[in-house]
């Protein structure tokens, strides 16, 4: 039996019924990455020691029968989280050498949780991108075809999943950085609400945007892995107080319930092979019981101006802090597109452009908010193509200041107005690249996400298919 | 001949003394400590690591807005202010630009002028540069402290009334018990505003009043004086300097200067020609702050009576003079003091003594009775003890007198030619010799009459 192939559940049922520990569940993951990871390129860490002595701990635990929710389960997680001790690049090498004293809150929950810590993933540098191409530890590669790029900036964490290089990976969005690369990598991808999951810790790129999330197998991995990262964190004042439920508990329900709300302008431009696929996709929806509902949305392609605007700002402001004095590197190691978005950032919050750009950006993104609310109205979540195209091949984002706002055109209303959404892998082009299709819930919807997205998963599974590497 | 009016406006930093920094739960209590051992990833910067505002400290900061009698933003908001300093860890600090907690406050002074307050509004202190042996040293246990910036109009025209303004403001933040005010630790920071104005004199010999269109179009900031003697004289100093300029016809440089209190003098820093950049936004990770009409009055009630109040109260109430009254409400515990004793004064051992409140404030003034350690209770006793005298023997007091006369010759000599001053020491010599509490007035009377 191959134990690299499992789910978080079906490891934890594993792991209780003693069909192996965790040491040798972990060792399994370190050696699949030991072969497949110099053709993948998903970890700028691996951390073999830290996750054997958190697997023989996890061992411990479960002989005394503890049942923590991800005790011994070895997991990846993006390297823009802080983890104490453990070097944190957010694949630039600025931070080649920093290593932070504290970790950010969603590593302190998965550690109290019982996770076992197989490294850190790749990324774009600072997270400046949808590709990986701009990390500087070489950019990643898609498990389907290594030609092709995972997407990004969570490249490196989609595809450690994909490449079955862990069971599941934490990841970050701020628009698209977490469901664009699980739909190019054919995983599953949970963006939750703004504020849902703490942000302490997380290196910063958009402040107002940036999301903790997950990249999972199955959509009950997402939901487990949601109830252990989510809640209110004394460290993040734009964490919300709302209770966190329990998002297993109504996962299974029907959804004969459910108004499905399409857009005609999500569809537009998109590649024919994923357009067809989604548009099945939906079709299969309905016959499970949804009912299709005809949405106007504004076009998505307003959100690109403000998401540049507003996202470009804040991340001026927030690599300020690494100008030479700390953290080992100056300023002349930060890459292209970094100093890109710190010179359009400063411009659009200089005196006399601040009214132009960002405070004009702030006001759309309140018609933005206003426009999906409205939406909610009548339908239950939103349905469409995560991304126009299917992976694109390596070197594509080369020279283009705005690759990644182009592939995440179609993600990024919904991360402007701070909703929830998860990315689901619905079919294959011809060439075998994945297709993902977005399912968008409200704010604090992530529950009828989950449900929407478990639903459609049960009835087409893709989980068998895995890619030759 | 020209004639200039100094136009003068005040940006006060005021040190709150709350138990933990403004966004992190470290202590406050920073001064004199191990340099970096009062931080955390928060008030250091590092990467991820995020604000959570201090809810006292806001309180604190509405409450010296309320004292300056401000109007309160219901809406309010934290703004990055960004620029680079090595003492900046995030290249930014956490500010308020267009919403401070307070606004449109007013000041009154003795004289009854009236001074506008333009904003009060809450900020994180940075962390300190130290330069030795040619290396320069970041200690950032006072990154992230919370300090409340208090702006004034320019409604200032000297440096008396800056002064009198300065003192007032320090004695509100400790009468509201939000600052230690301490001069010396930093804990108040004064920046004015200098600039000159040509005023021409009418006919009548009034001077004409400046239309605000037409303010100086300069300003010179002096930054970071850490005493109001200080200020006083850098305003000064800056008066004869920018005079002798625009004398000349130049006009002074819009600029940033330091005061040199070793040459007495200003010093340029920095020009200030072109409008400051710090390309000032919302802060993204600090959600709005809204204060509801009830949460403001709640605070006000905490506002106590402020000095100027006090001093109007004790001389109507107590019939106290303007000056004691002063002195009494330089210190709200001092003022308490004088209070408990006062109404104490128709119980017990006080009632015998009938102490009046005008004796009361003197005694406390003249003694510089410490109100921590001498109850109430026992200053009264000891004023009662004060005023029992024994009686004295004519013949004794004839005796010692004599004494007294031979062995201070020149003194008597000074008391004939009418140095009255002098009777006093007289009195002194006889008291001490008599080893008795006598009536020091009455040995004054008999001692002037045997001269």
């Amino acid at each position: 039996m191959d134990i690299t192939k499992l789910t978080i559940t079906q490891a934890k049922k594993d792991l209780a019924e003693k069909k192996y520990s965790s040491v040798e569940l972990t060792k399994a993951y370190l050696d699949r990455i030991k072969k497949v990871d110099a053709k993948i390129n998903a970890f700028v860490t691996v951390t073999e020691e830290e996750a054997l002595k958190n697997a023989t701990e996890a061992d411990k635990q479960l002989v005394k029968g503890s049942s923590l929710p991800l005790l011994g389960i070895p997991l990846s997680v993006k390297d823009n989280f802080s983890t104490r001790g453990i070097r944190t690049t957010a694949s630039s090498k600025v931070l080649d050498e920093y290593i932070p004293p504290y970790d950010a809150t969603v590593v302190t929950k998965l550690k109290n949780a019982g996770m076992v810590l197989l490294g850190k993933t790749n990324m774009d540098a600072w997270a400046h991108g949808s590709s990986t191409e701009t990390s500087d530890y070489g950019s990643s590669r898609n498990p389907w075809n290594t030609n092709h790029l995972p997407g990004g900036s969570s490249g490196g964490a989609a595809a450690s999943v994909a490449a079955d290089e862990a069971i599941a990976a934490i990841g970050s969005e701020t628009a698209g950085s977490i469901r664009q690369p699980a739909s190019w990598c054919g995983v599953v991808g949970m963006k939750p609400t703004y504020g849902r999951v703490s942000r302490s810790g997380v290196i910063a790129m958009g402040s107002s945007l940036d999301s903790p999330g997950s990249i999972t197998k199955t959509v009950e991995d997402s939901a487990l892995l949601l109830h252990v990262i989510a809640g209110q964190d004394p460290l993040d004042a734009t964490t919300s107080p709302k209770a966190v439920p329990d998002y297993l508990k109504n996962l299974k329900d029907k959804i004969s319930n459910l108004t499905i709300g399409i857009s005609d302008d999500y569809f537009e431009g998109v590649d024919p092979e994923v357009q067809a696929s989604v548009e099945q996709a939906v079709k299969d929806l309905e016959k499970l019981g949804a009912k299709i509902k005809k949405i106007n949305l504004f076009h998505p392609k307003y959100a690109i101006a403000v998401y540049t605007i507003i996202q470009r700002a804040e991340v001026s402001s927030n690599l300020a802090r690494f100008d030479g004095i700390r953290y080992g590197n100056d300023r002349s190691f930060f890459g292209d597109e970094a100093k890109r978005r710190i010179m359009l950032g400063t411009y659009t919050l200089s005196a006399g452009y601040y009214d132009q750009y960002y405070n004009k950006a702030l006001k759309v993104r309140t018609l933005i908010i206003e426009d999906f609310a409205k939406a909610f109205k009548d339908v239950d979540v939103i349905v469409g193509p995560t991304s126009p195209t299917t992976a694109l091949p390596v070197g594509a984002s080369k020279g283009k200041a705005m690759f990644g706002e182009i592939a995440d055109i179609l993600v990024e209303p919904s991360s402007i107005a701070g909703l929830s959404g998860i990315n689901m892998p619905v079919g294959f082009s011809k060439t075998g690249l994945p297709i993902g299709m977005q399912i968008i819930g409200p704010q604090w919807g992530e529950e009828i996400v989950l449900n929407t997205a478990y639903n459609y998963e049960q009835a087409h599974s893709l989980l068998d298919k895995k890619p030759k590497l | 001949m020209n004639k200039y009016t100094p136009i003068i406006g005040l940006e006060v930093h005021v040190e709150l003394k709350t138990e933990s920094k403004m966004f992190c739960r470290c202590s406050a209590d920073y001064f004199g400590k191990e340099p970096n051992t009062h931080t955390c990833p928060v008030c250091l910067g590092l990467p991820g690591a995020l604000p959570v505002p201090n809810k006292t400290a806001i309180e604190w900061c509405v409450k010296i807005a309320l004292a300056l009698n401000c109007k309160i933003n219901e809406f309010s908001k934290f703004d990055r202010k960004n620029y680079f300093y090595p003492d900046l860890a995030k290249g930014y600090q956490i500010s308020q630009y267009d919403l401070p907690f307070g606004y449109d406050g007013i000041t009154e002074l003795k004289s009854g002028k009236k001074m506008r307050i333009r904003r009060v509004h809450m900020e994180e202190d940075t962390g300190k540069l130290t330069h030795e042996n040619g290396a320069s040293l970041v200690d950032f246990n006072r990154s992230g402290l919370p300090l409340v910036e208090i702006v004034t109009e320019p409604d200032f025209h000297d440096a008396e009334d800056v002064k009198e303004y300065l003192q007032n403001l320090q004695q509100i933040v400790r009468y509201l018990d939000v600052s230690n005010a301490d001069m010396e630790k930093g804990d108040m920071r004064l920046e004015p505003n200098i600039s000159l104005a040509l005023t021409t004199t009418l006919q009548d010999g009034t001077q004409e009043i400046i239309p605000v269109e037409l303010l100086p179009n300069y300003k010179v900031e002096v930054k970071n004086i850490n005493s109001f003697k200080f200020v006083e004289k850098a305003i000064n100093y800056e008066v004869k300097r920018q005079t002798e300029l625009l004398d000349k016809g130049e006009r002074p440089a819009q600029e940033t200067r330091g005061w040199d209190s070793v040459k007495q003098r200003t010093f340029s820093q920095r020009s200030k020609e072109d409008a400051q950049e710090y390309r000032y936004f919302p802060e993204p990770d600090i959600p709005p702050i809204t204060h509801t009409k009830e949460q403001i009055s709640s605070i006000l009630k905490e506002v106590p009576e402020l000095p100027a109040k006090k001093i109007a109260r004790f001389e109507k109430e107590y019939g106290i003079s303007f000056t004691d009254a002063e002195i009494l409400s330089r210190e709200k515990l001092l003022a308490d003091y004088f209070e408990k004793v006062t109404s104490l004064r128709d119980h017990e051992v006080a009632k015998q003594s009938q102490q009046t409140p005008q004796a009361i404030a003197k005694w406390i003034i003249n003694k510089k009775v410490d109100y921590a350690t001498v109850t109430p209770e026992v200053l009264l006793k000891h004023m009662a003890a004060a005023k029992q005298t024994v009686a004295i023997d004519e013949q004794e007091f004839d005796r010692i007198a004599e004494e007294v006369f031979s062995e201070n010759p020149q003194a008597v000599a000074a008391c004939k030619s009418g140095k009255d001053s002098v009777i006093m020491f007289l009195v002194g010599q006889f008291m001490k010799k008599i080893g008795k509490k006598v009536d020091a007035q009455l040995v004054r009377k008999k001692l002037q009459e045997k001269l």
